[in-house]
């Protein structure tokens, strides 16, 4: 099409101009542009940089490595190992579930475990790693770093956890480790921002929970880079965390192997104690559990096998089992008379079974009585009518306040969990907590260790020591802290006088060692080990007028649950004491024939160092004790059957 | 004065074209480029792979295609302007029905060798079909009612259609372009301000109808509005591209953290920024100062297009220029608009840098027609 030059010149002008009004609009958007970015760049640079910092760098915690616990000789009773395990973070996988289905077919995973996963990663934030599967082998983790391509989301991780190589013995001195529960969280005034790290594990029971402030250790800190979904980029800069502090214990985990051992079987506690430090070197409770399984997690299965046991093996009955200490209380009763001067170590009292105060019958043990008793037969033979005697003679008061004296009735400072303080009852006492008036009866009651009296079998063994001693010691579960010695418990003089101790600890020789003692039976036929002790049978149940009228029901016949408490008390050796130790057997009969044969072997196990040596039974028994003690599931004193034992 | 009004004896032939090429602007596109390379090898962490490397290949392609159209006669791209924007179109409903979709929108037809984006193609064809329009139609009635729907009916089709995939920038990019062109050639003033306000009153539409059943747009469009108002409201969600793509602004400072040090970008806080966010990543590394050299670099492709447009007697080879350089414009300033929080976030590229195979090409492409013009134009 041809047009005329005029159009043609006129168009050029439109499209110049049009083209300029468009080439000046294009600057102008350009220029805001420009001033844009200069506001942006340059003005609020600074605002802007520091956003990107805060963006870009996450402080993120070093958790320490928990301190360990030893034995008096350095044997490790709680200890961290290498754990491996596997972390999923939600936000990078696409189909968890596949994921997770991939993964348990290389590594072993339950049911259970799966749905823990499942539940963990739903409630977990999106942006941290959850762990998927803990306590791997090596094997287990290596399969799982191989098919790492095939395997979004999933970290093989190296954590520490705890282990107990001892397994069930420390269960109860001890303790474990669990993660923090909400629970722990609500309970416990501690700004420690290593609690907020999930699956953080701190001391739930024992010493893990009592020493938590020394064995935790100190956070430390690292700043890393972190890209936009949280994945760390590269380290920045760390403080390292502080490893917590070692603890040595004043138990011996070869003689508390053999205590808890020796106990298996029975729902029974043991303490021994060294009477010259105090040093707590056993404290057995049975049945035990492996601590082991809680820090893994225990199954709901596992935990109601231990809740449902009627021994109650959770309970850590040497410390927190109060017990009325039956007969193994006269020697309080004895030195409360004696320091009141209320009698004379050879004056005698007449038992003639019973004793009748105000219109009621207080029984002796033995039904047609024991004839005259000074103070050393009145314990040998247990006469309990002696007894009634010094109580109405002394009140509830000067008792009271003697077997305080002997560490009864309150709460040692130990690092164990529960501790019992026990009851010595006082009029006041019962006038506070029974709303009623003490009367005579009470005070008879209380001489012969029954009525309101409960003990634990830590007191007892706290008690024996004293009366060995005659020193206030104090029993101390913890030898060191990170190689710092703790005070010793040797205590002060208590103040009593030697000449008044040696009658009692001769009435506690008689038991043990005379023929008519009621712990002749048990006795220690090596001379340089001798025992002195104490028997003791306590009611967990009222007998009627009419049961006794049948005549009392033997042990035996009764369920267990209503059968007497056995206790035993003693201190070795007997001239020159070293150790002593308490022995209770939940319903276990008779304090001579279920206490003391326990007692008898767990001070002979102390005072060799080793298993109890025949030669030191007497001849008659040798062979009994010899297939007994052949029967004790006892670790080899070289080879603990521990997993590993580092150092 | 049309082609057929100069001597052809004056246009140069042959081979020695290639010396009457608009060499400024191919060495400033090929600097513009360089920078792209730059920047992706930066944001994939120090490495040619996956970006700088195929992204170099792309570049070396279009530049061989730019120098091949440019030997094209541009009286032969006016002739097939027509068949090229009947392609491009039937290529748009192509895409709708066998195209391939990625990253939630359907926008490309996978040709084997290498993915095709028809609606990138289109922003080239509908200004050459435009160019040739307004070469043709007479200057007087330019105004006339008809005449001006008829172009109006050409932009519509592409820009319904690629609102169908959907690709809100490439839409508008293709009403910004046409109504440009419009612009240029002419047409009475009335008729924009008259597009302006009704514009105006489809925004109030747009807002209104939300909600409703006859809702004018996606949800996800109207997020992009929303955090435009407001990024801050939803920091973590539909307002991130835009706070934290201003936060590796900012913290680039005058001078920027220096090459590969931009923590925002390689920490994968910025969405996208290879592609359409790579200007923050250059931001963020080279400061104000490097943004605003590559603002200039932009800014003198423009001015060597407006002169060549305007210093052209030819009306389609000038108009073609003109529109050419608008979509260029419309390109660099609709994307660091976007990332500066000036305007909401459209996929948009930043031309030549960002990583994108069609983008680049076609925009190479359109080089060479605009070389095409230069080359041949009236002497």
């Amino acid at each position: 099409m041809r047009r005329s030059a005029k159009d043609t010149e006129e168009s050029a002008a439109i499209l110049s101009r049009r083209g300029l009004v468009l080439g000046g609009g294009m600057a102008l958007v350009t220029g805001v542009l420009g001033l844009r970015m200069r506001h942006l760049q340059v003005d609020q640079a600074d605002q802007f940089r520091l956003l990107a910092e805060e963006n870009r760098i996450n402080i993120r915690l070093l958790p320490p490595a928990r301190g360990q616990i030893f034995d008096r000789n350095g044997l490790l009773l709680a200890g961290n190992e290498q754990n491996y395990r596997v972390t999923m973070v939600r936000d990078e996988v696409d189909d968890p579930e596949k994921v997770l289905r991939d993964l348990a077919q290389l590594i072993p995973m339950t049911q259970e475990d799966m749905e823990r996963a499942r539940e963990e990663l739903r409630k977990r934030s999106r942006l941290v790693p959850v762990t998927i599967a803990d306590r791997l082998s090596w094997e287990d983790l290596s399969q799982v770093a191989v098919n790492a391509p095939a395997l979004p989301g999933i970290t093989p991780e190296v954590g520490l956890s705890r282990i107990y190589p001892r397994g069930a013995d420390f269960a109860h001195i001890v303790g474990y480790v669990g993660p923090v529960s909400d629970y722990d969280l609500s309970r416990i005034e501690d700004k420690d921002p290593l609690l907020q790290i999930p699956k953080f594990q701190i001391g739930k029971t024992g010493s893990e929970n009592k020493m938590e402030h020394e064995l935790r250790g100190k956070a430390g800190t690292k700043r890393v880079e972190v890209n936009a979904i949280g994945r760390v980029m590269r380290e920045l800069g760390r403080d390292e965390s502080q490893k917590g502090a070692n603890v040595q214990l004043t138990i011996d985990a070869t003689l508390q192997n053999f205590v808890q051992a020796r106990l298996a079987g029975e729902s029974a506690a043991a303490v021994v104690i060294d009477v010259e430090t105090g040093d707590l070197v056993s404290i057995g409770s049975a049945p035990a559990f492996d601590p082991n399984l809680f820090v893994r997690g225990i199954s709901v299965k596992d935990y109601g096998g231990l809740t449902n046991n009627k021994y109650r093996p959770l309970a850590n009955k040497a410390v927190q089992g109060t017990y009325p200490p039956g007969s193994t209380f006269k020697m309080v009763t004895a030195l409360a008379a004696l320091e009141a001067e209320e009698i004379r170590p050879d004056e005698t009292i007449r038992c003639v079974g019973y004793t009748e105060v105000a219109n009621r019958r207080f029984h002796c043990w033995k039904r047609g009585g024991h004839g005259r008793m000074n103070l050393r037969n009145s314990l040998k033979q247990s006469c309990d009518v002696y007894y009634y005697d010094l109580a109405q003679r002394v009140g509830i008061e000067k008792i009271s306040a003697m077997a305080r004296r002997l560490g009864l009735g309150e709460r040692h400072d130990v690092p164990m969990s529960a501790v019992a303080s026990g009851l010595m009852p006082t009029k006041a006492w019962k006038r506070e907590n029974r709303d009623n008036d003490w009367v005579i009866g009470d005070s008879l009651n209380a001489s012969i260790g029954q009525g309101f009296v409960l003990t634990s079998p830590l007191q007892l063994a706290v008690m024996t020591a004293r009366l060995a001693t005659n020193r206030a010691v104090s029993p101390r579960l913890v030898k060191s802290v990170d190689g710092v010695e703790t005070p010793s418990g040797a205590g002060e003089p208590l103040g009593l006088s030697d000449e008044m101790m040696a009658h009692v600890q001769g009435g506690m020789f008689a038991v043990a060692n005379e023929n008519g003692g009621t712990a002749y039976g048990t006795r220690i036929a090596d001379k340089s080990m001798r025992m002195a002790g104490k028997t003791g049978t306590s009611q967990v149940r009222n007998i009627t007028k009419a049961e006794r009228a049948r005549g009392v029901f033997r042990n035996a016949d009764l369920p267990w649950e209503r059968r007497d408490h056995a206790l035993y008390v003693g201190f070795a050796p007997a001239d020159a004491p070293k150790y002593a130790i308490a022995v209770v057997v939940e319903h276990g009969g008779g304090g001579s024939t279920a206490a003391a044969p326990i007692a008898r072997d767990i001070m002979l196990a102390a005072q060799t160092g080793g298993m109890p040596p025949l030669s030191a039974y007497p001849s008659a028994q040798r062979g009994r004790v010899s297939s007994a003690l052949k029967k004790l599931q006892v670790w080899g004193l070289d080879e603990p059957k521990a997993p590993d034992s580092q150092a | 004065m049309s082609y057929l009004e100069y001597n052809v004896k004056s246009v140069p032939s042959g081979l020695s074209k290639v010396l009457y090429l608009n060499w400024p602007v191919v060495v400033l596109l090929t600097a513009i480029a360089s920078v792209g390379f730059l920047m992706l090898y930066s944001v994939a962490g120090g490495s040619m792979l996956p970006w700088a490397e195929p992204q170099m290949k792309r570049f070396a392609l279009g530049l061989f295609l730019m120098i091949s159209v440019a030997m094209i006669p541009v009286w032969f791209l006016r002739n097939i302007a027509g068949a090229a924007y009947g392609i491009s179109v039937l290529l748009l409903l192509g895409v709708e029905f066998f195209g391939s979709t990625g990253m939630g929108a359907q926008r490309w037809i996978d040709l084997g060798f290498m993915r095709l984006q028809p609606s990138e193609l289109t922003k080239i064809t509908l200004i050459m079909f435009l160019a040739a329009y307004y070469d043709w139609v007479d200057i007087k009635k330019i105004s006339r009612p008809l005449w001006v729907l008829i172009p109006i009916v050409i932009i519509a089709l592409p820009v319904f259609l690629t609102l169908r995939q959907p690709d809100l920038g490439t839409a508008l990019l293709l009403v910004f372009g046409g109504g440009g062109l419009m612009f240029l050639a002419g047409v009475h003033w009335l008729y924009f301000a008259a597009v302006v306000g009704a514009a105006a009153g489809l925004v109030g539409a747009v807002f209104k109808s939300r909600g409703t059943e006859w809702q004018l747009l996606k949800d996800y469009q109207y997020r992009r509005i929303d955090t435009f108002i407001d990024p801050a409201s939803d920091p973590l969600g539909a307002g991130y591209h835009i706070t934290q793509s201003k936060i590796a602004l900012g913290s680039g400072g005058w001078t920027g953290r220096g090459y590969m040090q931009g923590t925002q970008s390689r920490l994968n806080f910025l969405p996208e920024k290879h592609t359409d966010f790579i200007f923050t990543t250059l931001a963020e590394e080279f400061g104000f100062i490097g943004g605003i050299s590559l603002l200039s670099l932009y800014v003198l492709v423009l001015v060597f297009c407006v002169v060549s447009a305007l210093s052209n007697k030819d009306r389609f080879a000038s108009l073609l220029t003109m529109g050419i350089g608008l979509t260029f414009f419309l390109f660099f300033a609709v994307n660091m608009s976007m990332v500066m929080g000036l305007a909401p976030v459209v996929g948009v590229p930043l031309p030549m840098v960002s990583y994108g195979g069609s983008a680049m090409i076609v925009l190479l492409l359109a080089f060479g027609l605009m070389q095409s013009a230069h080359v041949h134009r009236p002497r």
